[in-house]
């Protein structure tokens, strides 16, 4: 036994038991605000996508909704919909039913407005978190964890501590048969024939380095001269020398495993071992998308600092220097800025370990106290 | 002597000098003793060998840039002596 978990109907292992009530469209989100407010225990999600999107955009809120929905770590979902809308309350359930996770569904059209459905929601939430409370945790392998790893703004330091300190942490994980999602193709503009090499076969090698090419066009083509923000003179004066080596700091912390399988953004990965997830380098697209992929803890090296979490998966923010760790007390879980002393990287990744396994049984991350709690659903194409 | 420089991976010819290194200091750290030729600013490389024109330049154990011109053992790597490495 690695550590102790809630067991799930199809397979996966829960490192919380949450009840989530969740919009299927914006307009829903008032309601599920309402649930919330009335039952603090449940976590609500809610976000600006289920109608209005082009059929691309449709696609993968609808995915990355029903990740969320049958994550491990959810017990069970109250879903609410409006009844007009693309992404339907009733369609989205099922799809959540699928995975085996207990959901039921609420459309305010049909239920006589946002009081009769808030009242009709905090009825239906309070028996699921009754049901939840009798669940106990069991023993279950590391096998069983999918962790997402995260970078926030780059610092001098990023790559010599924080990023370090984690790429030990995956290479550890994926050694003890888990999974873990390296995400942000943003950056890793400059790595491609790097992460190209290191896939599993020339086939898979292939899809990377088109993917990160496509991503820096993209980049060029919508940010115009703000991508050469991606390299500033602020990182150069730093040290890094171009955009290469930036990148290499941030995948570091992927560790130096083969990649296995290169997934969309939210998609479940279906392979063990390293896997990279198509994500933005924003923060908050980019936990959401490794969150409906399956991850039941994210480690986030946060560059600057940042309070960010989300509702349903522990996020443990890593400092990557003694000031941000102090200037951010309340909102760090571990303060990497040892390493850039000389610290040995094994002791550290040893307690990083540990805390990984306390905050899987059940210690709050210092998001999860503060109830850092946000979602943000990537999008390609405009609102209609 | 403290370490001032830290070597990320084994397999890297630079490493990170963790605060400034002046010319004709020790640069500790890396593999083996060497001397800093040139001044190393905060958190830039050092070179551990001498690099020919053309080789690459390993960190976290990959070739990220390729030497512009020969670089000595202990000398600074930056932007001054560094190209981009072809196909990354």
């Amino acid at each position: 036994m690695d550590f102790s978990g809630f067991r799930r109907k199809d397979g996966t292992w829960g490192v919380r038991n949450h009840v989530v009530v969740m919009s299927s469209v914006s307009c829903a989100n008032g309601v599920v605000r309402a649930i919330g407010r009335a039952l603090p225990e449940v976590k609500t999600i809610t976000h600006t996508e289920g109608c209005g999107r082009a059929l691309d955009d449709v696609e993968v809120a609808q995915r990355t909704l029903v990740g969320m929905g049958n994550h491990p770590n959810v017990a069970a979902v109250l879903v609410v919909g409006l009844g007009c809308e693309v992404i339907k309350a009733d369609a989205l359930a099922a799809r959540v039913a699928d995975g085996e996770t207990p959901v039921e569904h609420l459309v305010i059209q049909a239920t006589g407005g946002s009081v009769r459905s808030t009242t009709a929601g905090i009825r239906i939430a309070e028996r699921m978190l009754a049901r939840a409370q009798s669940q106990k945790r069991e023993p279950c392998p590391w096998e069983a964890l999918t962790v997402g790893m995260e970078c926030g703004g780059s610092d001098a330091l990023s790559g010599i501590t924080a990023n370090r300190l984690v790429g030990a942490v995956s290479d550890w994980l994926v050694q003890q048969g888990a999974t873990v999602i390296l995400s942000e193709t943003t950056e890793m503009i400059g790595t491609e024939t790097i992460l190209a090499n290191r896939a599993d076969d020339p086939a898979l090698g292939h899809r990377i380095f088109e993917l990160i090419q496509m991503q820096r066009q993209k980049t060029e083509q919508f940010m115009g001269e703000l991508a050469g923000l991606v390299i500033s003179p602020g990182n150069m004066e730093g040290g890094l020398s171009n955009i290469s080596e930036k990148s290499m700091g941030c995948i570091v912390k992927g560790g130096t495993t083969p990649i296995r399988e290169l997934v969309a953004y939210g998609a479940r990965p279906s392979k063990k071992g390293l896997v990279l997830m198509d994500t933005p380098g924003s923060d908050i697209f980019s936990l959401t998308g490794m969150a409906a992929g399956g991850a039941q803890v994210m480690l986030f090296t946060t560059g600057r600092g940042t309070p960010a979490g989300f509702p349903t998966v522990p996020v443990i923010k890593i400092a990557s220097n003694d000031g941000v760790y102090e200037a951010m007390r309340d909102d760090m879980d571990v303060n990497a800025g040892m390493l850039a002393q000389g610290a040995p990287l094994d002791e550290a990744r040893d307690d990083l370990v540990t805390l990984i396994r306390q905050v899987a049984e059940g210690r709050p991350t210092k998001a999860e106290i503060n109830r850092q709690e946000m979602v943000a659903i990537q999008t390609t194409g405009p609102a209609f | 002597m403290e370490n001032n420089v830290i070597l990320i991976h084994p397999g890297d010819n630079v490493a990170v000098a963790v605060r400034p290194i002046q010319a004709g200091e020790p640069v500790v750290g890396g593999r083996e003793a060497i001397v800093a030729v040139g001044d190393i600013p905060q958190y830039h490389k050092v070179s551990l060998s001498a690099l020919r024109q053309g080789a690459p330049v390993i960190k976290y154990g990959e070739a990220i840039a390729v030497a512009k011109a020969p670089i000595m053992t202990g000398e600074w790597v930056h932007t001054h002596n560094l190209e981009e490495r072809a196909g990354s």
